[in-house]
């Protein structure tokens, strides 16, 4: 009975039934348990490196401009912003929903991807929860600054107050305050969750009094005995669970926003589904953006985060990029279909107004250029998926702008008709976002385990209480 | 027989090492069936089907987020209608503030749900678990270290009624248990 089809995970002769089923390893090499441990827990535990260093230098100015021209509009007032009459939502609202809606990938992973049981997620589920959390931070400055008075955001709360009025419930812009700030403290509540086990081996591995102390509190005590694992398991099952409609809600609220106004260009019933594949769309886009340089600089990474994630991703890429691209094309033909005339004079001016390059920048970056990901050449090759997820990168911000300044600038009465032109504090201060975000993306690589270990360990063909006894 | 912690102090159980999960599976499936109470499995990753193994029914959180999230659930209706219907009904654009209006309370009902479900499915698994608790017997052991990296470990209490020092490390040792050490408090 020498078979030659025998596997690791079959040590039994295999019908050519049973070929079919058997899966290509999740992690590559062979790498056992202690490997994945020791090697995820040295990114954190080395000599910090000197391109961290060198990227810090570059991400911590941008940070600090982000947070002095905060500290300007604060002290000035929203009109060092351009927004004006009419388009009184321009850049902030655009950046708003921009870096929420990359936010959104890092919960698919983490939740929709477990609860439909896509074990392949598990070596990028920590990174990309991670990028969650900086993409809502980011977030969540515009809307909080944008109110203008700062100091009276607590209105949005619904607290008694002198003036003995309530919020309108009833309003999209209170949805929104209470969709955003729940996926916040849900996205934190799954990411630290999940962290607990990790930091558990870190603590376990701390040679010096200040880290055992510190991995140690945050560890939380975590003893890995199965009357844990039992409670541990439920909870994230049930976190999966909740995050689930919770992210498909949070974008289904901010397309609110626009949807429930009577505005012609925002008052679709398109609008939720269509944020919704536009965020995971543009979410896994700069998942990948990130993965692709972190695995590129600590390369034994490549036996966890393998070529076969990336094409993954890749495919996701495509199939929500397809789907913004039909909820393009049904929009302009609901526009004309609809012989609404100011709902056809929207989508004309979007494409041959004032905001054209806007418009065809949309459209070049987010239903063209994925279209490359049908060819696996372009899925598998690193250096050419990075390229190219720079695109929906960009498309994906000016769809907002599109979206948001195109409708606002041209709507009903040519004599309230008006261009936006972003001022300079504008510009900075959403490129101060983008290093606010890498600073956070930087401490996080530094100070906590990139890779989800304990999740990782359990997809090894050896975590399987049945491994190597003759399967049934 | 190895000793750890303060030998002068009570015993807290006997502890054995393990070197992979299917062993670590067999051994748990043994140790229920000798009706041992008081004792535990110890993994780097939770071990599937571990709990049929232990004897152990379903995780009991599942009711308690239930009763969590219908918490928020009543807190979102009873802030919406108590403020827009009662305390200040405000009118805007001529919609209605009675229970007509609900369509457009319910976001926020879904919102808080979801809110307070996350909040107790993390503090409940917290509470059930005993965490945090920063200091435990098996910390004292070093080997027990390993069990967040690549090894296996089972503890059965000493206050488990069929505890007796010799049998049990006798028993674990049967089980293919090695490095079997008593662990005492500190």
């Amino acid at each position: 009975m020498s078979n030659p089809t025998a596997t690791a995970e079959h040590t039994e002769p295999l019908t050519a039934e049973d070929k079919q089923l058997v899966r290509p390893p999740l992690v590559l090499n062979e790498r056992t348990m202690g490997w994945i441990s020791t090697y995820i827990s040295s990114i954190v535990e080395g000599k910090t490196p000197t391109w961290w260093y060198a990227s810090m230098a570059f991400t911590v100015p941008l940070t600090l401009v982000c947070l002095a021209l905060l500290a300007y509009l604060i002290s000035t007032g929203v009109g060092v912003w351009g927004n004006n009459h009419p388009v009184g939502w321009a850049w902030d609202i655009t950046n708003f929903v921009f870096w929420i809606g990359i936010g959104h990938a890092g919960t698919l992973i983490s939740a929709i991807l477990f609860l439909t049981r896509q074990k392949w997620r598990t070596s990028i589920n920590r990174a990309a929860e991670a990028m969650t959390l900086f993409a809502v931070v980011c977030a969540g400055i515009y809307p909080a600054l944008h109110v203008g008075r700062v100091w009276m955001a607590w209105f949005l709360a619904p607290v008694p107050n002198a003036n003995a009025i309530w919020q309108n419930f009833r309003s999209p812009l209170l949805w929104d305050v209470f969709a955003v700030s729940t996926y916040f403290t849900v996205s934190v509540l799954f990411w630290y969750t999940g962290l607990i086990p990790d930091l558990a081996t870190l603590r376990d591995r701390c040679k010096t009094k200040i880290r055992k102390f510190i991995y140690g509190v945050l560890a939380l005590g975590w003893r890995g005995g199965n009357r844990q694992w039992r409670h541990y398991e439920m909870a994230y099952l049930i976190l999966a669970g909740l995050s689930t409609p919770l992210v498909l809600s949070v974008h289904s609220v901010v397309s609110f926003d626009f949807a429930t106004s009577v505005v012609p260009g925002w008052h679709t019933t398109i609008f939720p589904p269509y944020f919704v594949a536009g965020a995971i769309f543009g979410g896994f886009a700069m998942v990948l953006t990130i993965m692709i340089p972190a695995c590129a600089i600590y390369k034994p990474l490549h036996d966890l985060v393998t070529v076969n994630h990336v094409d993954k991703m890749c495919k996701i890429i495509l199939l929500t990029g397809s789907i913004v691209g039909y909820a393009y094309l049904m929009e302009l033909f609901i526009a004309w279909y609809g012989a609404n005339p100011y709902e056809r004079a929207a989508f004309w001016y979007r494409a041959f107004g004032p905001y054209w390059w806007a418009y065809w920048s949309m459209m070049f970056c987010n239903v063209i250029a994925p279209q490359f990901f049908w060819f696996k050449f372009f899925r598998t090759h690193l250096v050419w998926v990075w390229i190219i997820v720079q695109f929906p990168n960009a498309g994906m911000w000016f769809e907002r702008f599109v979206i948001i300044a195109t409708t606002l600038a041209r709507d009903f009465t040519p004599s309230a008709w008006g261009m936006f032109h972003p001022t300079w504090v504008d510009v900075c201060t959403f490129v101060g976002t983008f290093g606010l975000f890498g600073t956070l993306f930087l401490l996080f690589i530094r100070y906590l385990p990139m890779i989800c270990m304990f999740e990782v360990k359990a997809v090894l063909p050896e975590a399987d209480p049945h491994h190597g006894e003759a399967h049934h | 027989m190895n000793a750890v912690g303060n030998t002068s102090a009570p015993v807290y159980g006997i502890a054995a090492e393990f070197q992979c999960a299917r062993d670590l599976y067999h051994a748990a499936e043994k140790i229920r069936d000798a009706g041992f109470q008081k004792w535990d499995v110890f993994s780097p990753f939770p071990i599937h089907g571990m709990d049929e193994a232990m004897g152990m029914k379903r995780s009991i959180l599942g009711k308690l987020v239930f009763i969590g999230g219908l918490t928020g659930f009543l807190t979102a209706v009873t802030m919406e209608f108590g403020t827009s219907s009662f305390l200040y009904p405000l009118i805007v654009a001529g919609k209605p503030t009675n229970l007509f209006t609900v369509p457009a309370f319910f976001p926020v009902m879904f919102e808080l749900t979801i809110l307070l479900s996350a909040f107790t499915a993390v503090f409940g698994m917290l509470i059930l678990n005993g965490l945090p608790r920063l200091n435990h017997e098996l910390f004292n052991w070093d080997r027990f270290k390993l069990v967040t990296e690549d090894k296996f470990f089972v503890a059965i209490e000493a206050n488990d009624p069929k505890f007796s020092s010799r049998s049990v490390s006798d028993f674990l040792e049967s089980l293919g248990g090695t490095n079997i050490t008593t662990i005492h408090g500190d």
